[in-house]
């Protein structure tokens, strides 16, 4: 029988109107919302250790006193990462709002196992920057496996209607269920390439429906305003087939298909998550019209031995202050403003790391590549960054910055200053017999 | 006739860590040979190689018409370190669109 399968969420602030539309329209067997990037988890650690209460996605409340109702009336089973760094008090915030709400008889399940702190420590390797932990010389925050669908599966198996996880492989939110409704083996590695193709085109939502496409009289998409969110109905022999509601923005094609298969994809031939090793090369997507296209012919080999773990440590703080200048001239004057701040604060601030200034408007986000650029801009935007470990350091910036309103270049306005707290990641890897998943089930009084 | 990239091909970017991913895809079959052999990682070094500062890897997907380079070192320390606006390097698709191609006559 078809599975149906859609996507709720694709990162942490993702909208909520298209998932309530595709719960109310998309007959769907499983929702999954995926809210968990590397940032995301790292902060997830820092609002736990202010309340061990938190610590899970900030609009879980939100998003599930919409979505839990629907899922009810429709028979939709949710999947999702939102527990972040704490998925058990997920679970307890999502039972009580399941009890405000009357969903009585409601199980919902917490995935448990992926914070790995006691398999990481000071000589653990990190081999991207190819040092150990202790050498990258920050607080160490959290370590996180990322966890595969045999973590999440046996909470399905125990009935869960809702389940929480931490951290996951993005695209094992979706092989879990596919492969509980078709009872898929998981050492079935072509079924296991299967299911993770299907979860890895739904995972970013939007980005398979047109989101993050549009390029205006080349490539445009239709009603890109109300872009809905994707799904996919999922064979037991685990051909699928892309779409989405033909009432919803967006467009499903080769074209949007293509650009995601290989979104943050590196060797097409050898895609790695927990659950197997998926040949994307081997994928045929096949364009029926009217928004679908056929998956299938997906190979797959044998899952690796280790997990891969994110380790956080204390970033530090990311100072942004920004001021504008405009009409004729503007150019040269937001020039000399950064010269004025970079002088000032290495010289009389003693400020000895990198301080980046960039002209917006006229080379900002490609400024270190040198792409040539056009000579004159009438409405340009200084901007400044530096990271710093003292608030007082990270202010200096800001002060500068906004000092250029009375001290620097004629005709300065608009200055903006910002401060927020950093987290730096790094990856390592760790046996997978190490990790042991569990999960707890809290169900709502009848 | 030179033309930029963006009239015979799209392209998306992604991150993971210091490491940038960015697919081109030829919007018409018969142009992906052409692109394949313009648009090498010789190319990409030459033309950005203040920004892609570590080893680019190629991987060529033919019967997709699509193209994935891999850049290690090219995203300024990634989204945790980097202090550019765009620290996950999400624009770097449109600056390898801005490349010129020739395009036969």
């Amino acid at each position: 029988m078809t599975h149906r399968i859609g996507t709720g969420a694709g990162f942490s602030a993702d909208r909520l109107d298209p998932a309530l539309q595709l719960l109310k329209h998309g007959e769907l067997d499983t929702m999954v919302f995926e809210c968990v990037g590397e940032r995301t988890l790292a902060f997830g650690h820092r609002d736990r250790q202010a309340n061990p209460a938190r610590g899970y996605n900030p609009l879980l409340e939100r998003r599930l006193r919409a979505v839990l109702p629907l899922a009810r009336e429709h028979g939709t089973r949710l999947v999702t990462n939102m527990g972040v760094a704490n998925p058990r008090a997920a679970a307890e915030a999502t039972a009580r709002l399941a009890r405000e709400l009357g969903l009585k008889g409601l199980r919902i399940a917490a995935v448990l196992g992926d914070e790995v702190s006691d398999l990481i420590g000071p000589d653990t390797a990190l081999p991207e920057p190819g040092c150990t932990v202790a050498e990258i010389g920050r607080p160490y925050l959290a370590a996180n496996a990322y966890l595969g669908a045999d973590a999440i599966l046996p909470a399905l198996q125990a009935g869960a209607d809702v389940v929480i996880t931490g951290r996951v492989a993005d695209p094992s939110l979706f092989l879990a269920p596919l492969a509980h409704a078709h009872g898929w083996d998981l050492g079935d590695w072509d079924r296991m390439a299967a299911g993770t193709v299907v979860g890895h085109l739904l995972e970013c939502a939007a980005q398979v429906t047109g989101g993050y496409f549009a390029d205006p009289g080349v490539k445009d998409v239709p009603n890109l305003a109300y872009v809905g969110f994707p799904l996919a109905e999922v064979e037991a022999d685990g051909s699928a087939v892309v779409t989405k509601l033909a009432a919803a923005g967006g467009r499903v094609d080769l074209m949007t298909v293509k650009e995601q298969l290989l979104y943050e994809v590196h060797d097409p031939a050898a895609y790695v998550t927990p659950d197997v090793i998926a040949d994307f090369t081997t994928v045929r997507p096949d364009d029926q019209g009217a928004d679908r296209v056929r998956l299938g012919g997906v190979q797959g080999r044998a899952r690796p031995d280790q997990l891969k773990v994110t380790v956080a440590f204390d970033g530090g703080l990311l100072a942004e202050a920004e001021i504008s200048y405009a009409g004729i001239g503007a150019v040269d004057r937001a020039r000399l403003a950064g010269e004025i701040i970079a002088e000032r604060m290495a010289h009389l601030h003693g400020h000895n790391g990198e301080l980046r200034c960039d002209l917006i408007g006229v080379s900002a986000l490609h400024g270190t590549a040198q792409v040539p650029y056009p000579a004159t801009a009438q409405d340009v935007r200084l901007r400044c960054a530096l990271r710093a470990d003292s608030r007082e350091q990270a202010e200096l910036l800001l002060w500068e910055v906004e000092a250029m309103l009375c001290c620097g270049p004629a005709g300065g306005g608009g200055y903006r200053g910002q401060i927020t707290a950093s987290v730096i990641t790094e990856s390592a890897f760790v046996d997978r017999e190490r990790v042991r998943p569990s999960f707890e089930m809290i169900e709502v009084c009848r | 006739m030179k033309r930029p990239l963006r009239d015979i091909a799209h392209a998306r970017a992604g991150d993971k860590g210091n490491r940038s991913s960015v697919s081109v895809w030829a919007y018409q079959p018969e142009h992906y040979d052409l692109i394949r052999d313009q648009l090498t990682p010789e190319r990409l070094r030459a033309a950005f190689g203040d920004l892609l500062r570590g080893p680019i890897q190629r991987y060529e997907l033919p019967a997709l018409g699509g193209l994935n380079f891999v850049m290690d070192t090219a995203l300024e320390g990634g989204v945790n370190r980097s202090l550019n606006l765009d620290a996950h390097g999400k624009s770097w698709s449109s600056m390898i669109l801005s490349l010129e191609v020739n395009l036969p006559d």
